[in-house]
């Protein structure tokens, strides 16, 4: 699609929008709904059968730098937490989370890179890397089918910070977050079904991407589709809206590495 | 790293038809597409696929630049006494990856 | 989309670009249909030609299945069944599939035979454009039969690089 008929989409979208814009309220969680559940059957089917969902690859990928020793600590990740199977369940559904030591919020990715540099004396991975997202495809797995539940007492302040920004017009469309993803979901954008928004399958394999990809690569994706000022990967407006994200999609089920079209 | 992911049933009966899922870690790029800078990105695909029952091919495909990147492909193959099979895939810059299974027949 | 898309507003600019938004959304939905092998371009035509020796492809036993909502075209699942008793005296002995607009028409060729026990392989393919792929087989006996779909690709609106 050329920019200008993207551009034109959007711009007919924001019409629509800025009619009932306003609305303040929170999803409310009667209301969530997984994109999965607007998949056509055989993209579901990719998702649902490990043998099939090429998000799988980078699993394994993650299974074996679990067990790998690295840095000039020469230690494995396992070699503290053991098998992830059991340390590990759950875990990533309560990311982002409240770091005491840092007196804010951690995503996965931050929690992986701050044991690898302070633990391992090893290098932090690059977000995207092939490395950081078998890492954090493997502890995802762990929380398969557990229900997202972040500390929204200790993260407050950053949901609220997420929530302004998801809820803030911004680039060149001049469109919210919660314009498309609050407001306008299960309508259609192009060939697209506009989804909720929600990030319970990250890191997910999108056949657009042709790859397995992070929540914040998906996040940069967006901003450059409202012709937005992008952040950098990592940065504090990130961080607050995936904590926002997360926060927003409480209690439902992770399906991490989920397949998205 | 080559990462695969092979489904072959580790039992079967003598004459059942079973089926074969394999997945291989590779980005496929075309040779069609161009850097930002307006380079053209050379191909690099894997280009052939084959497969043996204890040393016998029985099925084999060449792929071109149109498979998708991580390349899925499923077949089928008759059940026909135990030992190994043995999955290869070679590709443009000298990839080559295998993965080997063993299967009980009764 | 609201209800306000109704040709009956349709008072100002922003009534037709809002209406624009709701025909583009018309078109999300993936419509298969079986074409016949002779509206294919030259260059599929070749390609075919190629896998045939020239010799005459018949329609039918061959069946192209891919899925009729195609949500992204770098990758389309499908698969390829051919009517056969696969015997030593009857068998498939190769699958391929072509496709009309990718900038080059051949997908995958398959090799197999009468241990298959089957005749079905399935993949997952790249498709650059709304067209028609063929997939053919070539028999024991040296026939070669086709079976057809053309496939809507649509276009999502927020892709990562706005090529």
């Amino acid at each position: 699609m050329s920019p200008m008929r993207c551009a034109a989409l959007l711009a007919g979208l924001l019409i629509v929008a800025s009619a009932i814009a306003g609305a303040s309220e929170d999803l409310p969680r009667e209301k969530q709904r997984s994109s999965y559940d607007d998949m056509a059957p055989a993209t579901r089917a990719m998702q649902d059968a490990d043998t099939d969902n090429p998000g799988m690859l980078w699993v394994l990928d993650g299974e074996a730098l679990w067990r790998a020793k690295t840095g000039s600590a020469a230690r494995a990740c396992a070699d503290c937490h053991g098998d992830a199977k059991q340390s590990m369940a759950g875990v990533a559904a309560r990311y982002p989370a409240f770091d005491a030591k840092r007196g804010g919020p951690v995503t996965l990715e931050g929690r992986i890179n701050a044991c690898r540099v302070e633990n391992q004396n090893a290098q932090t991975l690059a977000y995207e890397s092939r490395e950081l997202l078998a890492l954090s495809a493997y502890l995802a797995l762990q929380s398969r089918g557990k229900p997202i539940a972040i500390d929204e007492k200790k993260l407050g302040e950053t949901i609220a910070a997420g929530r302004d920004i998801f809820r803030q017009r911004q680039g060149q469309l001049n469109l919210s977050c919660a314009q498309c993803h609050d407001q306008h979901y299960g309508g259609k954008l192009a060939g697209n079904t506009i989804p909720q928004g929600h990030p319970n399958g990250y890191p997910l394999y999108r056949l657009e991407w042709q790859t397995l990809g992070s929540l914040q690569r998906r996040l940069r994706n967006c901003l450059t589709g409202i012709r937005a000022e992008n952040h950098a990967y990592g940065s504090r407006e990130l961080i607050a809206l995936e904590t926002y994200l997360m926060w927003r999609a409480r209690g439902m089920s992770m399906e991490s590495p989920a397949v998205r079209p | 790293m080559a990462r695969a992911l092979v489904n072959i049933p580790p039992k079967a009966k003598r004459g059942e038809v079973i089926t074969i899922r394999t997945l291989m870690s590779h980005q496929m790029e075309t040779g069609f597409r161009y850097s930002t800078t307006g380079a053209p990105i050379p191909r690099d695909i894997i280009t052939t696929f084959i497969a043996t029952y204890n040393g016998e091919e029985i099925f084999r495909a060449e792929l071109f630049p149109a498979i998708a990147a991580n390349p899925f492909i499923t077949f089928t193959t008759v059940a026909t006494e135990s030992g190994t099979i043995e999955l290869t895939w070679r590709g443009d810059n000298g990839f080559a990856a295998s993965e080997q299974a063993t299967i009980t027949v009764e | 989309m609201p209800s306000t898309c109704k040709p009956s507003n349709l008072t100002s600019r922003r009534d037709a670009l809002r209406l624009m938004g709701a025909a583009t959304a018309g078109y999300a939905l993936t419509i298969v249909r079986v074409t016949p092998l002779a509206a294919t371009p030259a260059d599929m035509r070749t390609a075919i030609e190629k896998i045939t020796g020239g010799a005459k492809v018949s329609a039918g036993r061959v069946h192209l299945e891919i899925p009729p909502l195609v949500e992204n075209g770098n990758t389309v699942p499908c698969a390829v069944t051919v009517d056969s008793p696969m015997t030593a005296a009857d068998h498939v002995r190769a699958i391929h599939i072509v496709t009309e607009k990718n900038p080059q028409p051949n997908v995958i060729s398959c090799r197999l035979g009468p241990r298959a026990g089957r005749a079905t392989v399935s993949t997952r393919m790249r498709l650059s454009d709304t067209q028609t792929v063929v997939a053919i087989a070539e028999m024991s006996n040296g026939s070669f039969w086709s079976g057809s779909v053309n496939i809507i690709i649509t276009l999502g609106a927020c892709l990562e690089d706005l090529i």
